[in-house]
Parts: structure tokens; sequence; C-alpha cells
């Protein structure tokens, strides 16, 4: 049987910069940070008191209180953002997608809050109140098994969690399950709300977070001398992936192709990435590899830029030893400098910014970077987008396991 | 406490707790077709019964309680 090709159909979003796709894009290309003081607790006692939270989003109103409380908020997102992408990629609402459709989703810490809820509870007033459906909101696959229920979706389903680089690794698996004839189409997501009390004070103690408290739109700045840690943000991002002739028999949009990807462990450490980025480019290699592409071509890179010190470094690094003087020509930004760190929601996210900088042919800007940092010295596509004509573009994400998934997407 | 004084205080319970619409809660509603109360969702009854009434719940109490007439019975016995 023949290899597909893999395109996406559908685009869904939920994020702190938009509660849609055409929103996020605008506000992507305008530069504009999501990233505000917490709303949804009261974070005067952490160390961090900023954070990307989704906005202008009231489960109950959306879904009705009976349905909502079942969920954890990532789930919330999740569904939310699947609607905006099936109805996207043309398909019925109204009626179950049925077996002909897989559904594999990333997630980096599934129901936390819903985790951290419970916990209270137990604390309080012992195990015989924690709430029938704690477990069914903090398992990590609640979103994968929610949004199947909720749009009928009965073929294979998976939950990725590979930290960072869960979704982005939910999108290269899906594409081999449609290349590989298992499935034609997949709902794609990547989820994460892990703007709690705990875990935001968990990763502070890490010293993963930035602690640049005064200005919180300006503290997620990769690449740049002054970065000091990542920004933490929830969202979801759905992408529907179809084999190109199911897309092509139903006169479908096509946003783009899933041309390549390419995974790998560092083996190294648990959070600090491989020295000089060696996992992360080993990755890189076999993406462009399964792209079938030179490293000249690739356009454009939505790097991971996470603006923690040690991922911006050793991701230049890598860059570097994949393209040599071409290192220094490609257009790289970060998106995180506007969302922040969406976690195991990123990849999705970042497959989205992706596919709309080659349709658009508009490259997103990494905002905040205004002091050159010596051994970041390439071309980040600084603090303005760039028009360009985009042919193929390069995603990377990198997870705390040292899981790298690298994911590349062709106009043609 | 008399049967409507219980109800009343189920409805609410129903209504606060799980969000479920007042109009559809009546003596005669079915918990699991006509509230749309899984099984998941009776564990959450029984523990917003037991906080508000101050009372325990054995599961095999719970064995003929199909409708909100029924719960209600069965808390205004235990009262």
């Amino acid at each position: 049987m023949t290899k597909q090709r893999v395109v996406v159909t559908g685009l869904g979003t939920i994020n702190p910069l938009g509660n849609n796709v055409s929103d996020t894009w605008e506000k992507l290309v305008g530069g504009v940070s999501g990233i505000d003081y917490i709303t949804l607790f009261d974070a005067s006692d952490l160390p961090v008191t900023f954070a990307g939270e989704v906005k202008n989003f009231d489960a109950n109103e959306y879904m009705g209180k009976q349905n909502a409380r079942k969920l954890d908020r990532s789930g919330h997102l999740s569904i939310f953002a699947a609607e905006e992408a099936i109805q996207d990629a043309g398909f019925d609402l109204s009626k179950p997608l049925g077996e002909d459709f897989g559904i594999v989703f990333g997630t980096g810490i599934g129901g936390i809050g819903a985790t951290e809820d419970a916990v209270r509870v137990y604390d309080e007033r012992g195990s015989t109140r924690i709430s029938p459906l704690a477990i069914t909101q903090l398992m990590p696959n609640s979103s994968t098994g929610q949004v199947a229920i909720k749009y009928g979706i009965q073929g294979p389903s998976l939950t990725i969690t590979t930290a960072c680089a869960a979704s982005a690794n939910a999108i290269g698996e899906a594409k081999r399950m449609i290349e590989q004839n298992i499935v034609d189409k997949v709902i794609v997501g990547g989820t994460e709300s892990g703007t709690t009390s705990m875990t935001i004070g968990a990763f502070a103690q890490i010293k993963a977070l930035s602690k640049q408290n005064d200005e919180p739109q300006k503290a997620c700045k990769p690449f740049d001398k002054n970065r000091d840690g990542f920004v933490m943000a929830e969202g979801s991002t759905v992408l529907i992936l179809e084999s190109e002739s199911s897309a092509k028999d139903r006169d479908a949009k096509i946003y783009g192709y899933i041309s390549g990807y390419g995974s790998s462990t560092d083996a190294y450490h648990i959070t600090a990435p491989s020295e000089g980025g060696v996992g992360a480019l080993r990755a890189m290699e076999k993406a462009i590899s399964n792209a079938d592409i030179s490293n000249e071509k690739i356009d454009y890179i939505n790097a991971h830029g996470t603006s923690t010190p040690a991922n911006d470094l050793n991701e230049t690094l890598a860059i570097k030893s994949l393209m040599n003087d071409y290192a220094y020509e490609v257009n790289i930004s970060s998106t995180k400098s506007m969302t922040g760190h969406l976690l195991g929601g990123g990849g999705a996210f970042e497959a989205m910014a992706s596919l709309l900088t080659m349709k658009n042919n508009q490259i997103p800007p990494t905002i905040n970077l205004n002091d050159s940092d010596a051994d970041c010295d390439l071309n980040y596509t600084a603090n303005h987008s760039v028009d360009k004509d985009i042919d193929h573009v390069m995603s990377n994400s990198f997870g705390f396991g040292g899981h790298n998934a690298v994911l590349i997407f062709s106009k043609q | 406490m008399e049967v409507n004084e219980v109800f009343e205080k189920v409805k609410g319970l129903f209504v606060e707790e799980l969000g479920i619409d007042s109009e559809k809660v009546t003596m005669d509603a079915k918990l699991e077709e006509d509230l749309e109360i899984d099984s998941l969702g009776i564990v959450e009854v029984v523990m917003a019964f037991e906080d508000e009434f101050e009372i325990e719940i054995d599961d095999d109490e719970l064995t003929d309680v199909g409708t909100v007439g029924q719960a209600v019975n069965l808390l205004h016995s235990k009262l």
C-alpha cells in the first residue's frame, strides 16, 4: 500500500493570546504578550506571580455546569479547541465522527489542578470526602477520553506524556498512523493547565521560571542576555490531520503538509539539555531526513525557545551544528516569548503557528529580545514580524526527561 | 423534618452542587435517565447528602433508589 502524505485541514485553539485561531494569529504577528499577573488563584505567596492564563473563558457557561464539573480545566480547554478545529475542517459537529477518526493528545501533567484539589480535600476532610470525579479529572488521558466522548471519535487513541515535547510527539505519532493507513483522519491536540499554585511553586523551586515579577509582559525573553527562565502558561490547540487523498476527495482546505518528524532522547539529565544540544540535534536531523529535504530548504525555525538560560543556548548550538553557515541566515523565532510555555500543549500550538506562518508568508517575532547574548547570535526575528515566502518550517519541542520531538511542515 | 423540606434541600443540592436545571428536579425524576447522573455522580450525590444531613448512607441502602422521590424518602427515614 502506498505511503499516505499527511495534511492539516483544521485548526482550533484557546491560549493566553486568544480564544480562536484568527485572534491568536493577529497577536502573534503583532508581537503581543499574553502574559499577565495570575488571576485564577491568590498567587501573592508564590515567588512567581504571573503566568499566561486563558482569558474570558467560563467553562460553566460554555458547556453547562453539570458537564463542566466533570472535567479539569485542561479538559475544558481541550473540548473548546477541538470544537473549533473540527468545524474548521468542515466536519459536522452534530454527528459522531465515528471510527474513521483517531485521536492523539499530548499533555505534560494532565489534570494537575484536580490532583491539587483532591489532596487538599483529603488533608482537610479525609479519604471519604474525595470527589468521585477526581480520578477521571486528573488522569493524563482525561482530555483524550473526554474529547472522544464529546465528538464521537471511535478510532485508535493514544495519550502522550513526554513533558514539553508531548503534543509535538502526538502530531508525529498521528502522522505515522495515517502514513501506515491505520486511519485516515486523526484529531491531534495538546493541552495543559498547570497555572496552579503547587505547580508554579514546584517549577519555581527548580529555578525553571522567570521571577521578573515587576514586568510580566517582558519576563519571557528567549535568546536575550537577561533571560532568567520560562513563564508558565495554559491552553489547548487541536489540529485535524488527514491523509492527502482523504482531504482532496472531500475538497478540504489544506493548511500544509506534515512532511517530517524526528524524535530522540538525551539520556543525559532529567531536566538539563545534553551539552551542545546533541540530543535535540539528532531529532532535527531525523526530521529533516524524514521530510527528504536539505537543511537549506528550511525557511523558518519555530524554536523551542523557552527563555531558560540552558535551553536557548543549547538549542542555538544544535541549530549551528545542523546548519553550519546557513544557521546564521535562517529566520528563527520563539512564539513562547508571547504565549509563555504551554508545556505539553506547546508542540501543538507551535505546529499551528508554523502552519500559519507558511500559509501567510509572515514570520512571528521573538519579542523582548533587546540585549543580545554573545552565545546566542543567530537570526531570532527580534521584536518585529518578517514577511517572507515560506515553503518549509521546522518546529522544535524538547521536554524534561530528555525528550526531543521535531516536526517539519511543508507548503507542497 | 417534613418530606417536602427534605425534597427542597435535595433539590437545592442538585441545582447548586451538581449544576442540574431546577425544573428537572421533581419527585418522579429518574436520577440516571432524567437528571443524567451517572455512577460517578451517584457517589457525589451520596456525599452531598451525607454532608447536608449529617448522616451516613451505606451502599446497600441505595439499591432501591432510582428516583428523586425514593432518595428523599430514604433520607427522611434516616432523620
